[in-house]
């Protein structure tokens, strides 16, 4: 079920804080030179939501593969 | 691209991205709550959001549900009106440190007393942040703020000690970074029966943390996620290992009768003797 998850970045409410490059335990996230956070390292992403779970600007999330329907 | 389910569902999205700064964890504990009432299966018409003022109280003014924005330290008197008029509704109260046990302090005190089925979160960064970084009510001995430019020789208050002592009924401390238990401390506070209060450890970058050289809001994360411990762990640590920890966890939960219950049965005794 957790492959079909797809991680969403909606970049124009990222305020750059890198906490969730901070604590994304497989660093599939990076700050660019924009000082936003990017999603670089997709194949690495393990879906566990930390970094929608820490995001305080909810920028980042996990969406359900249901939702498209 | 548009935002989440849960921000959709229980967010007045069209008001974000919100008013806090950059690494400030206020937004995690607004969006763990909202996660807590989701989780729940709680009713958006019949909850309640009540705040006071500083940078916490802004949480309602994004959130979806029947919000109240009120005075300074009268958040949980305002909570009280509201429960007491219909106490069917679910009524959370969002308030800060110095709102909460300054301000606040004696209708903390007696609603706790009162054991009125409240669930007060406390959104603790340790600091007046809206108002420019002055010391409050939990900021650490020897910490610096604008008022304590030598750094603060006052003792801080542990709220939920204090909320204890005064009759709360269930008492919990989580952090921004420990987010899960977090939720599961929210969510067990809402359920209860009675006065409960959580403890959200908040940071806050821009005021405490430049104040104090405690770095980035990534940084003070890091600070939280190595210096708090759970409460369950801390209690087998021996004594040296202790030193400097702080401790997350529930502390409390207990069984008492509730206010607006109690005030129902005069009102059904007096009503049955006319």
């Amino acid at each position: 079920m957790s492959d079909q998850k797809q991680l969403v970045l909606k970049r124009e409410w990222c305020k750059g804080c890198g906490i969730c490059v901070a604590f994304c335990p497989t660093k599939v996230l990076i700050m660019d030179t924009d000082y936003k956070c990017t999603i670089a390292n997709i194949d690495a992403c393990i879906k566990c939501g930390l970094c929608e779970l820490r995001c305080p600007d909810y920028a980042i999330y996990l969406k359900e593969a249901q939702d498209e329907q | 691209m548009e935002p989440s389910k849960l921000i959709q569902e229980y967010f007045r999205d069209a008001n974000l991205p919100h008013i806090w700064c950059p690494g400030c964890s206020h937004g995690i504990v607004t969006r763990a709550i909202t996660k807590a009432i989701d989780e729940l299966g709680m009713d958006k018409d019949n909850t309640v959001i009540v705040s006071g003022i500083g940078c916490s109280s802004r949480a309602p003014g994004y959130m979806a549900f029947n919000t109240v924005h009120t005075t300074h330290g009268r958040a949980i008197a305002f909570a009280t009106g509201i429960k007491m008029s219909k106490p069917e509704l679910d009524v959370i109260v969002i308030t800060g440190d110095g709102d909460a046990s300054a301000i606040g302090g004696n209708h903390l005190i007696h609603a706790a007393r009162r054991n009125i089925d409240l669930t007060v979160i406390v959104f603790n960064n340790n600091i007046y942040g809206m108002t420019g970084g002055q010391y409050s009510p939990t900021t650490p001995t020897d910490a610096f703020g604008t008022t304590a430019p030598y750094g603060n020789i006052d003792q801080p208050f542990d709220i939920l000690k204090l909320a204890e002592g005064a009759g709360a009924t269930y008492t919990a401390r989580g952090t921004a970074y420990h987010t899960k238990q977090l939720i599961s401390y929210i969510s067990k506070a809402i359920k209860h029966k009675g006065f409960s209060i959580v403890d959200a450890i908040s940071v806050c970058p821009t005021y405490y943390g430049r104040r104090n050289k405690s770095g980035s809001g990534v940084q003070m994360m890091v600070w939280l996620k190595d210096n708090y411990v759970d409460v369950k762990v801390y209690d087998k640590l021996p004594e040296e290992k202790r030193a400097g920890k702080f401790v997350y966890g529930e502390f409390y939960e207990q069984e008492r009768p509730e206010y607006t219950a109690e005030y129902q049965k005069i009102i059904d005794r007096l009503r049955g003797e006319v």
